[in-house]
């Protein structure tokens, strides 16, 4: 109970301090809105013959990628959130409280997660003039999902962050997880395209589930099996993931 | 080259531990703390950053740490406040051990780190809040303890405002404000008073002397000789992560009885360095005069502890002239906790 209402607290309380730098907000939503107006049409002419007739099918297959790529590569800077909290002794001013441990990295992550769901109905709400329709309960599905991939890769960047240390190595092994995880899970071009091989590799990448689920639920598929399976890959993949970085968290800083 | 003060090897810092169980008063008691540090790789040395760090303070007391940087201070008192697990050793604050039950430890004492460990874009209000509510208050009473620390800490004027707007012995008194939100009955204090202005610095120490007032323990740590001069009640002498002194501040210069005379050798040689052959003559001729207690070399001076400045600082030129060592100023003071530093580790604070 007390871990619960840890995470509250600290989740209200990042999310009210990040909500008073709108600019932060606003600006990590330039560059998913750069990509939905400038690459879908691209995917629309790609895909032509693939079932993709329309601007509509196309933003219905591109979407999902783009929700991925951001949750993917904007959760993965979440490590360097808290190497400035930790540098600037806000984690140590919590930490002499008795604050459950868990709730405070766990609330830390929720107010990135939250971040992040809000850039994507953003991007959901943008894409709708250009003939994206999608409905409501695939919807809600999708951002349940969607939140699993978020707090995959933020788990997977606060892990780093406690083993590294340091903003200049964590940015390198951002880059170096992030670019080819990105392309292995079809974000960009759906890894129907691809060749048999990067197909196999890319089973092992829970991020590429994910993003089937979710361009199955955009289609309107919402009993086809890549959903309940991706829901499961990314259960498994996000836990474990949470889990480590809590006990990295627990043992680096205390 | 030099010859120490008269002064008992090391004092005695807590008594065995069986004695220590005893008394009520004491409301830290440490002893044989140790903590290590791993660098990473395979080649790099572990830094004993504390070796076996043992005292005890009472309740109601200012008590400080003193030593120069890298001795070992904070993290003696990151050991204590629960943010560092120790090697070695046992603590008790408030009668809860310090290893075993972190948890009820966190609930008795407040801290207040050398870094602010605020956001800039909030404001001193949401920070007190949310501290109070991580010590488990409600939402109600945390508002009110905010608002009652907003009172107590002048924050009136800028409570609202965002961090970043605040001066620095502004933001030192939201970390204050902070770090007692919950009444704690033992504060714990990193450097609280590095870097401030003279104001600032003023205004903490009254800020400090208040929450002893009002019946809190404070730990405090510094390097700063007046602080722990004026400001603690008892201090301990912390060098190279081991406890080389402690008692008052007065009673630790009383153990260097006598005056001071520091004579400068500067000054006569041409570049203007220290004219090292010159400094050991006149060590040489000042160490066995018989009104010379001890003899310190510190950068280009010598340190003489005598009985009575008085009557040696004659008797001292006249050795010096005679040994054709002229010397470029002479004074004589009361001895400093510099002093005692010195006497003890043989260097002194700046080093």
């Amino acid at each position: 109970m007390k871990v619960l209402r840890d995470t509250w607290l600290i989740f209200s309380f990042e999310t009210r301090i990040m909500a008073r730098n709108p600019t932060v907000v606003a600006l990590t939503l330039a560059q998913p809105i750069t990509f939905l107006v400038l690459f879908a049409p691209f995917l629309k002419v790609a895909m032509a013959g693939r079932g993709v007739e329309s601007y509509g099918d196309a933003y219905a297959v591109y979407v999902p990628g783009l929700f991925v790529a951001m949750g993917l590569l904007g959760g993965l800077y979440a490590g360097y959130g808290l190497l400035s909290s930790l540098r600037a002794g806000i984690i140590d001013r919590c930490r002499v409280t008795p604050v459950s441990r868990t709730g405070l990295l766990l609330g830390r992550a929720l107010m990135h997660v939250a971040l992040l769901e809000f850039q994507a109905t953003v991007i959901t709400i943008a894409a709708l003039p250009f003939g994206l329709r999608v409905n409501l309960l695939d919807l809600v599905v999708s951002y349940a999902l969607l939140s699993l991939v978020i707090l995959l890769s933020i788990s997977i960047s606060y892990a780093i962050a406690l083993l590294v240390r340091n903003e200049n190595s964590l940015g390198v092994l951002i880059n170096t997880v992030g670019q080819p995880v990105s392309l292995l899970a079809g974000v960009l071009i759906p890894l129907t395209l691809a060749p048999l091989w990067v197909q196999n590799v890319a089973l092992w990448n829970p991020f590429a589930w994910a993003t089937d689920a979710l361009r199955a639920l955009f289609t309107g598929h919402f009993t086809a099996p890549a959903v309940w399976q991706g829901g499961i890959v990314m259960l498994v993949a996000c836990g474990l993931a949470v889990g480590w970085s809590i006990r990295l968290f627990n043992r680096e800083v205390s | 080259m030099s010859t120490r003060p008269t002064l008992s090897a090391r004092d005695p810092v807590v008594p065995d531990r069986a004695a220590v169980g005893e008394r009520r008063d004491l409301v830290i008691e440490a002893s044989g703390l140790r903590k290590t540090y791993r660098k990473r790789g395979r080649k790099a040395k572990a830094v004993e950053a504390v070796r076996d760090v043992g005292f005890a303070v009472r309740a109601g007391e200012i008590f400080g740490f003193l030593g120069p940087n890298g001795a070992g201070k904070s993290t003696t008192l990151r050991m204590l406040a629960t943010l560092v697990r120790p090697d070695g050793g046992s603590a008790r604050i408030g009668g809860v051990d310090l290893v075993r039950s972190p948890a009820r430890v966190r609930d008795v004492i407040g801290f207040v780190a050398q870094s602010s460990g605020t956001y800039d874009d909030a404001s001193a209000r949401q920070e007190l809040v949310a501290q109070a509510r991580m010590h488990g208050r409600g939402k109600a009473e945390a508002e009110q303890l905010a608002a009652a620390a907003i009172t107590t800490f002048d924050l009136a004027e800028f409570a609202d405002r965002r961090v970043r707007t605040y001066s620095g012995g502004q933001r030192r008194r939201l970390d204050f404000a902070l770090g007692v939100i919950h009444r704690p009955s033992v504060m714990f204090l990193d450097e609280p008073t590095a870097g401030l202005d003279p104001p600032s610095r003023a205004r903490m120490w009254r800020e400090v002397r208040r929450l002893r007032d009002n019946g809190m323990t404070v730990f405090l740590t510094t390097h700063y000789l007046d602080e722990a001069d004026s400001l603690c009640d008892r201090i301990s002498i912390i060098d190279r992560g081991l406890i080389v002194a402690e008692g008052t501040p007065s009673d630790l210069k009383r153990e260097i009885s006598g005056d001071v005379v520091t004579v400068g050798l500067a000054a006569l040689d041409e570049a203007g360095q220290v004219d090292a052959e010159k400094l050991r003559r006149a060590a040489d001729v000042l160490t066995p005069q018989p009104y010379v207690r001890g003899v310190e070399a510190v950068d280009a001076t010598l340190r003489l502890y005598v009985d009575g400045a008085a009557t040696a600082i004659p008797l001292i030129m006249a050795a010096l002239l005679r040994a054709g060592v002229e010397p470029s100023a002479i004074e004589s003071r009361r001895p400093s906790l510099d002093d005692v530093f010195l006497a003890k580790t043989g260097r002194t604070l700046d080093d």
